[in-house]
C-alpha cells in the first residue's frame, strides 16, 4: 500500500503540488492522468523519493519514505521498478547488458542465471534477437520495452511507469498497455501509471486518479471518472479547450524552471 | 524578486544591497555544495563495494584517449623551449644550460599546468558532457530508484583515475618535452648532446621532480572533480550541457592555475 498525505511542493515560490492526497492498493493498477504540467512527474519523482516535500508524507507500507536515508532507503527502492518517459537506457552499454545491469549490480546470481532471467525478460517484451544493439540502434518503441524489461527483471513488487507511451503511433500504444496488461497479470505488481491515452489507460488501470492544480480532483474506477460530473474531469477526458481550465501552474517543471 | 521577507517590495536604494546578498549566499551555498561533493566522493571511494570495472574504463577514458594529445603539446612544448631559451641564453654565451632550463621549465611547471590544461580540454569536456546528459535523459535517476549511488559510479572512478592518470600523463609530456628540446638544441642549433643531457642531470634534482609529482596529483583531483561536478548539476536540456561543459573547461582552467601559484609557492 502506498499512502500519499497532504503532500505540498513549491518551485522558487511556485506551488506545483498542492496538498495531494492518494492511497494505491497493493497488486492494482492506478493511472494518474493530468494536464501537462500539472504536477503529474513531480508526484511521482516524490514517490520515488527523487524528491522531498516541503509538507506532507509519503508512506510505503506505513513507512515513511520521505524521512528515510541511505540503507533503509535503498531497501524500499530496492522493491521498486521504474520505466522513465525516455527510457532512460545507458547509452553506453548494449540492450542485453541494460537489462542484466540491475541483476549484476544487486543479485547474487550467477552469470549463466543473468543471461537465463535477461533473455526472458526479452522474450516477454517481444525482443529476443535485440540483446546486441546499442540503445541508440532501435526505435522508440522498442526502447520502451527494453525499460519494461529493465523495470521488471528483479521482479520487483511497484513498477512505475513515466508516460510509458508518449511519442509512439497508436499501433505501439496499445502493444505496450497490452504487454502492461500481461506482464501484471503475470507478476501481480503494483503498478503506478502516469499517463495521457486518454480513453486507452481506462481499459487497463484498476483505478484512476486525475490531478489538477496540484490536487488529486477525482480518484475511482474507470467507469466512475469516466462519468463524473467534475468539469474539469470531462474537460480533459473529451479534450475540450476552454480557457478557465488551464492550470495556472502550467510549465513549470523539476527545479523551478520553465 | 524584489520583496522582502515580509512580502513588501524594498525601497528602491536597498534592492541593490538584497541582490548582493542574494548573490552572496548563492555562492556560499555553491561552494558548500562543491566541497560536500568532493567529500562524499572521497568516503566512497574507501567504502566497499569498489567499482573496478568502471576504474578501467575511466582511466582508459581519461588517460588513453589524451595520449595523443599529450605527446604532441609535450613535444612542440619541449621544441618552442627549446628554440627560445637557446636563442636567449646564446645572448650570453650559456647555450650549455639549455637542457636545465627546458627539463626545469618542464618538470616543475609546464608539464603538470599543460598536461592537465590539454587533459580538461579533452578528457574533462567529455567527461561532464557525458554525465550532464546522462542527467537529463534520466539515466542518474535510473541508477539513483535502482539503489545504486550515481556518484559511485560516475565520480570516484573518475577521480580515482584521475590520481592515476594525471602523474603519468605528466611523466610522458615532461619526457616527450625534453625531446622536443633535444631535438631543436642538439640536433638542429647544434649543442652537443652530452652538454644537453650532462648538465640537466647536475640541476635537476629529486626536488623538482617531487614538485611536479605533487603538482599533477592535485590536478588529476581538481580536474574530475570539477568536471564531474558540472555535469551532475548541470541545466535542463543541450544548452545547460553546453554551458556545463563550457564552465567546466574554464573553472577548471583557472582552479589550475590558482592552485599552481599556491603549491608553486609552498612547495621547495
Amino acid at each position: 500500500m502506498i499512502r500519499v498525505e497532504n503532500l505540498h511542493k513549491s518551485f522558487g515560490g511556485q506551488p506545483v503540488l498542492r496538498g495531494v492526497n492518494l492511497a494505491i492498493a497493493t497488486g492494482e493498477i492506478m493511472v494518474i492522468i493530468g494536464r501537462s504540467g500539472g504536477g503529474k512527474s513531480v508526484l511521482l519523482k516524490h514517490l520515488l523519493r527523487l524528491l522531498r516535500p516541503d509538507s506532507g508524507r509519503v508512506a510505503v507500507d506505513g513507512v515513511d519514505i520521505t524521512r528515510l536515508r541511505g540503507a533503509e532507503l535503498d531497501r524500499i527502492r530496492s522493491r521498486y521498478g521504474v520505466v522513465f518517459q525516455g527510457g532512460a537506457l545507458f547509452d553506453s552499454m548494449t540492450v542485453f547488458d541494460n537489462v542484466a545491469f540491475p541483476l549484476r549490480e544487486k543479485s547474487r546470481y550467477s552469470d549463466q542465471e543473468i543471461r537465463q532471467r535477461v533473455e526472458e525478460k526479452l522474450q516477454q517484451v517481444g525482443l529476443s534477437r535485440m540483446g546486441d544493439k546499442n540503445p541508440a540502434e532501435i526505435s522508440g518503441g522498442m526502447r520502451k520495452r527494453v525499460a519494461i524489461a529493465r523495470a521488471l527483471v528483479t521482479e520487483p513488487e511497484i513498477v512505475f511507469f513515466d508516460e510509458p507511451t508518449t511519442g509512439l503511433d497508436p499501433i505501439l500504444v496499445n502493444t505496450i498497455h497490452h504487454l502492461i496488461t500481461e506482464l501484471h497479470r503475470t507478476f501481480r505488481f503494483t503498478a503506478v501509471m502516469v499517463s495521457h491515452e486518454i480513453p486507452e489507460i481506462f481499459q487497463i488501470g484498476h483505478r484512476v486518479a486525475m490531478l489538477h492544480n496540484g490536487v488529486i480532483v477525482e480518484t475511482g474506477p474507470p467507469e466512475a471518472v469516466q462519468s463524473s460530473s467534475n468539469p474539469v474531469v470531462q474537460q480533459f477526458i473529451r479534450g475540450e479547450v476552454e480557457s478557465t481550465a488551464v492550470p495556472q501552474d502550467r510549465g513549470v517543471t523539476v527545479g523551478g524552471r520553465a | 524578486m524584489n520583496e522582502s521577507a515580509a512580502g513588501r517590495p524594498l525601497p528602491a536604494p536597498l534592492r541593490p544591497i538584497e541582490r548582493l546578498g542574494g548573490l552572496s549566499i548563492d555562492v556560499v551555498q555553491s561552494l558548500g555544495r562543491f566541497g560536500r561533493f568532493l567529500f562524499q566522493a572521497v568516503v566512497l571511494a574507501f567504502v566497499p563495494p569498489f567499482k573496478f570495472g568502471r576504474l578501467i574504463d575511466r582511466m582508459h577514458f581519461i588517460g588513453f584517449r589524451s595520449l595523443i594529445i599529450v605527446i604532441l603539446t609535450g613535444g612542440f612544448t619541449g621544441m618552442v623551449l627549446g628554440l627560445q631559451i637557446f636563442l636567449t641564453l646564446s645572448r650570453f654565451g650559456s647555450e650549455a644550460f639549455l637542457g636545465p632550463a627546458v627539463a626545469l621549465s618542464l618538470i616543475r611547471e609546464l608539464g603538470p599546468v599543460l598536461c592537465a590544461v590539454f587533459v580538461t580540454g579533452l578528457a574533462g569536456s567529455a567527461l561532464t558532457a557525458e554525465i550532464g546528459i546522462m542527467k537529463i535523459t534520466e539515466q542518474i535517476d535510473a541508477l539513483t530508484v535502482m539503489a545504486l549511488s550515481p556518484m559511485r559510479y560516475l565520480v570516484v572512478p573518475a577521480i580515482v583515475a584521475g590520481l592515476i592518470t594525471f602523474p603519468l600523463l605528466t611523466a610522458i609530456f615532461d619526457v616527450v618535452g625534453i625531446f622536443g628540446g633535444y631535438l631543436v638544441g642538439v640536433e638542429l642549433l647544434g649543442l652537443s648532446p652530452g652538454t644537453y643531457f650532462g648538465e640537466m642531470q647536475n640541476f635537476v634534482d629529486w626536488g623538482d621532480i617531487m614538485t611536479g609529482f605533487w603538482k599533477s596529483l592535485s590536478f588529476g583531483i581538481i580536474v574530475p572533480w570539477v568536471c564531474t561536478y558540472k555535469g551532475f548539476y548541470c541545466g535542463h536540456g543541450a544548452e545547460g550541457v553546453a554551458r556545463a561543459t563550457t564552465q567546466a573547461v574554464v573553472l577548471s582552467s583557472i582552479v589550475i592555475l590558482v592552485w599552481d601559484y599556491f603549491l608553486g609557492s609552498v612547495l621547495p
